[in-house]
């Protein structure tokens, strides 16, 4: 059979299958080499809460999803082209998100008896055999006996041949969309030193995919994916959560200053501890503490020391160190607070993305408690947006909220990294010694014309001083509960965020007008489905504009100016409306909440419906007034 | 080889430069009046630390307090050292972050028994089981004095104080054994009411490396007052406190009349006054004995008068051996890594294993 090969400008595949068929590491494999081939991409994994959910179960299906293609790519894709459904468990749980006419890779061993009972079809529902597939392309694939017939001549026990299927299906992928074999090779070998015979298997079973793909006679196409035509540079895969770290590791260089790590394990943040604890020859000391509360504090405890003090954790860790940051905001030492947000209240879906905790970073302290806030938009800009968040926090004796969500924190996309020489500088200066024959006495809290006091560490000569949690006189830092006091000092902590506006760049139109009809408001992770949806829309006609805020206390100077240049401003958050409320509160105007709480991103159609719906009813209440 | 931060810069460009220091212990007191209620233990603990910080040889610049909350924890602010006042039960936790970030500081921990065993029970754990080498000053008073007059995790079952006008019903914390029972490699007792023993005890408390856990018992005049008084009062405490000396047999009373005799496990009140025991055949102190050392921490008998059979409360090191500290290991570990891997290089971990260029 000729195969016919076929250019693609952009395509989306979803492996999905058990827990424990290595759905993820195929996914980031194919994601790894796909970006070393020079496509633009987006990824999107998603994996149940728990460890191993019982076999063959919907709710033990773990899918990554991945969007590459020659053009520039900002999601991971709404539906996909291709399904891989390693049993009829993980065809249950994704057909819904394959593309009407698109292509099923099914392991026909995940659809014996036991699966489809498992999967609640039921044994006399084989959706292979009876229609449910008909309206699209299906390959049968019996991957588990292809795989164990490839590994027959192997000493591996059953359990590792059992292991190696979800290489089998990378390779007939790679095949399929004409990608090389040697970084994931590679890969194998570096991962399994000590167990050569398990590298080889793997590598095997690979190979057998990918040739099974060439000689099979069931596969009429392949295809090729050009290169994207992304500006030139070096580059590399980065998740957002690995951009995170090196952020903060590349802040703690830039300020030369030991960067200590203070967390408790949560999902989806604990990549950050994991990834850190690593870098030890970078000066990071890492603490596992008993509690979020624990973690937080030993930050604080070595920010007063003068490092640069980190504290990470999701939504209901943040609840619990909300004392402890207002200790902070209280102090005026440096503080970092990565929330890698995910779909709450409570418990919620831990491994689910949300934007839902901007208010809990804004507002969630007792008392007036101000602290600065960031967010990145995408998995790269992690990396920028915790570098900032360090860079103001010291700069600024402040803590700093870092909003990532769980799809940052796991998606990846390629990253044209910078050099050290490309970073800003960060301006370290300690209180000096005294020796008692100063003319002026050392005061803990006087303040430099942005309001910020010096940081004065133990171990420097004759400025021994006391701070607190309790309220302070300014300059001496003395315990006060003098009423006007008071006053002066609530209005003294929140200028000195304000005045953090002065220190940040100028909000920037992402695409679109200057001014004009709409202007669509964004932050954070909807960054890519927002910017594909808008230029999608300027296309069709629409006079859309697209913002994207980074900085969210104090926001930029320039932000109301820019509002005021447009007639409609459309805020979609994944969360009930929170930017939109601030942005209300704060600039007077009529915005538009567009709202998605479902733990998981915007589709890029979806967003461009409800953008279209939002214009016709504002337009509507307009018309009516 | 590791990096020299601005930490080390600071601190090597004159910052930390001091003579040879020789202080009194009024060089210790801050400018700030000290607000507690006359009469209150707490002054006493107070007078005691700044007497021994000339003794321990540490320049107060490296010197720490950190404290929580509660009547105690105003503490750091009438000592003339660096110190912060932090948040309910979580000074453990900040002193851990702050010696592990920079080991070469004396940290001090104050805290109370509502502080250290209720809100912050898990942290004082933590410490103890990691051994990070700080100091903890557990000023006990058996009630909550600054919300005004709660019973508190020490407070003895049956206590009335304004939240249980019908006793409370709660069993109380043995702060020893419960510090025993963490692992902790530094357990001792003192009380406001012996300045010199207390003084003794700080020192040693500085001496030892790794959490040296000091319960200090001290008299809240307002709300508890006379709860230690058994302990404290010169009449009767030769009778109700037993003094320990490591390699010293076990003696109190008045004249030194009574001895404790260990039968295997199981220790007795003897006489060495009738001749049928002497103090060759008591038990003798042994700071190392971990067994032993719990069995102390159960000396912990709420007598009523003296009438009843009990045993006499220990003061003094009950406990202290050395193991490794929490900080030392951290920081081991980050030289190891700097000694085998060099420091890290920026670029090349910006770049990653795996890289492709766009032309």
């Amino acid at each position: 059979m000729d195969v016919q090969n076929i250019v693609r400008e952009h395509v989306t595949i979803r492996f999905a299958g058990d827990s424990g068929d290595g759905m993820q590491l195929t996914g980031s494999l194919f994601t790894n080499t796909t970006a070393l081939e020079g496509n633009d991409l987006r990824t999107l994994p998603e994996f149940p809460a728990e460890i191993r959910a019982p076999a063959g179960t919907v709710p033990g299906v773990s899918s990554f999803q991945l969007h590459f293609g020659s053009k520039e790519i900002l999601t991971p894709g709404d539906n996909c082209d291709v399904l891989v459904a390693m049993n009829s468990a993980a065809l249950k749980a994704n057909l819904s998100l394959l593309k009407k006419g698109g292509t099923v890779i099914v392991n026909t061993s995940g659809f014996d008896k036991k699966n489809l009972n498992l999967s609640k079809y039921g044994e006399e529902h084989n959706p292979l055999e009876d229609g449910t597939l008909s309206e699209y392309t299906v390959h049968e694939v019996d991957i588990s006996k292809l795989t164990k017939e490839s590994l027959y001549d192997t000493d591996l026990t059953y359990k590792e041949v059992e292991r190696s299927k979800n290489m089998f299906v990378l390779g007939l992928l790679y095949w399929i969309y004409n990608r090389p074999l040697e970084s994931t090779i590679s890969f194998l070998e570096e991962k399994f030193p000590e167990k050569p015979e398990i590298a080889a298997g793997n590598i095997k079973v690979l190979k057998e995919g990918y040739h099974f793909g060439e000689t099979a006679e069931i596969f009429s196409e392949n295809y090729t994916i050009h290169k994207a035509d992304i500006g030139p540079g070096e580059y590399r895969s980065i998740t957002g959560n690995k951009a995170t770290v090196l952020g903060l590791v590349s802040a703690a260089r830039q300020g030369n200053l030991p960067l200590f790590f203070g967390s408790y394990p949560i999902t989806p943040a604990s990549d950050v501890l994991h990834e850190l604890s690593k870098l030890k020859n970078f000066g990071v000391r890492t603490f596992q503490a008993e509690d979020e509360i624990a973690a937080v504090s030993s930050a604080i405890g070595a920010a007063f020391g003068g490092s640069l003090g980190v504290t990470s954790s999701s939504g209901p860790g943040v609840a619990l160190k909300g004392e402890a940051i207002g200790l902070g905001v209280m102090l005026e030492l440096p503080l970092v607070i990565l929330n890698i947000q995910r779909a709450g209240p409570s418990t919620g879906m831990p491994t689910k993305t949300e934007q839902s905790d901007l208010m809990q970073a804004m507002y969630g302290r007792n008392g007036e408690s101000p602290a600065a806030i960031i967010a990145p938009a995408t998995p790269a800009d992690c990396f920028d947006a915790a570098f900032e968040a360090c860079r103001i926090a010291l700069e600024h004796m402040v803590p700093v909220f870092f909003l990532s969500d769980g799809y940052l924190a796991n998606g990846s996309e390629p990253w044209n990294f910078p050099q050290q020489k490309e970073l800003k500088p960060i301006e370290i200066s300690f209180e000096p010694a005294r020796n008692g024959e100063e003319s002026d006495p050392f005061l803990p809290y006087r303040r430099d014309d942005r309001m910020v006091r010096r940081w004065a560490i133990p171990g420097t000569k004759g400025i021994e001083h006391r701070v607190g949690g309790l309220e302070k006189e300014d300059l001496t830092g003395n315990v006060s509960y003098d009423p006007e006091n008071h006053q002066k000092m609530t209005l003294i902590r929140q200028e000195k965020v304000d005045k953090i506006a002065d220190y940040i760049p100028l909000q920037t139109i992402d695409s679109g007008n200057d001014e004009g009809e709409i202007l669509v408001l964004g932050w954070g992770s909807t960054y890519g489905a927002i910017r594909t949806a808008v230029g999608e829309l300027q296309k069709e006609g629409l006079d859309i504009s697209h913002a994207h805020i980074k900085y969210l206390n104090p926001f930029p100077k320039n932000l109301e100016k820019i509002l005021s240049r447009f007639d409609k401003i459309l805020v979609p958050e994944m969360n009930s409306g929170q930017l939109v409320r601030l942005i209300r509160d704060k600039f007077m105007v009529p915005a538009v909440g567009i709202s998605k709480v479902k733990g998981r991103p915007f589709f890029v159609d979806e967003l461009k419906r409800k953008i279209n719906d939002a214009i016709s009813i504002s337009s509507n209440t307009n018309g009516d007034s | 080889m590791s990096l020299i931060t601005e930490i080390d810069k600071h601190i090597q460009n004159g910052n930390g430069d001091s003579e040879p220091a020789k202080y009194v212990g009024k060089d210790f007191s801050s400018d700030q009046d000290v607000r507690w209620c006359p009469g209150c233990g707490d002054y006493t603990i107070l007078k005691q630390v700044q007497s021994t910080m000339p003794k321990i040889g540490v320049d107060k610049k490296d010197i720490v307090f950190i404290s929580g909350i509660g009547c105690a924890a105003r503490f750091p602010y009438y000592m003339d050292t660096f110190g912060m006042h932090s948040i309910h039960g979580r000074a453990p936790a900040i002193a851990t972050g702050l010696k592990v970030s920079r080991p070469e500081l004396s940290v001090w921990i104050i805290t109370g028994d509502g502080d250290s065993l209720s809100i912050g029970a898990n942290h004082f754990v933590q410490l103890l089981r990691r051994n990070v080498n700080v100091n903890l000053l557990l000023f006990n008073n058996q009630i909550y004095g600054l919300t005004k007059g709660q019973y508190s995790p020490t407070s003895p079952e049956g206590s009335t104080f304004k939240s249980t006008p019908y006793g409370s019903i709660d069993h109380p914390f043995n702060p020893l054994s419960l510090s025993m029972g963490a692992d902790g490699t530094f357990v001792a007792r003192a009380m406001d009411r012996d300045p010199h023993h207390l003084q003794k005890m700080l020192q040693r408390s500085h001496e030892h490396k790794g959490t040296s856990m000091l319960e200090i018992y001290q008299n809240c005049i307002v709300f508890n007052d006379g709860a230690f008084e058994l302990f404290t009062d010169k009449k009767t405490r030769p009778r109700e406190a037993i003094y320990l000396e490591d390699g010293e047999p076990l003696v109190f009373g008045k004249d030194d009349e009574k001895g404790i005799r260990l039968d295997g496990l199981k220790p007795s009140i003897v006489s060495l006054a009738e001749g049928k025991y002497s103090k060759d055949d008591l038990w003798i102190h042994d700071e190392n004995d971990k067994t032993k050392a719990y069995l102390l921490s159960r000396f912990f008998d709420q007598p009523r008068d003296e009438t009843e059979d009990h045993f006499p409360r220990p003061f003094g090191v009950l406990f202290a051996v050395e193991r490794p500290t929490y900080d030392d290991g951290v920081n081991a570990q980050v030289d190891e890594v700097f000694e085998r891997k060099g420091i890290g290089d920026l670029d090349e971990l910006l770049r990653g294993p795996e890289t492709w260029t766009v032309e």
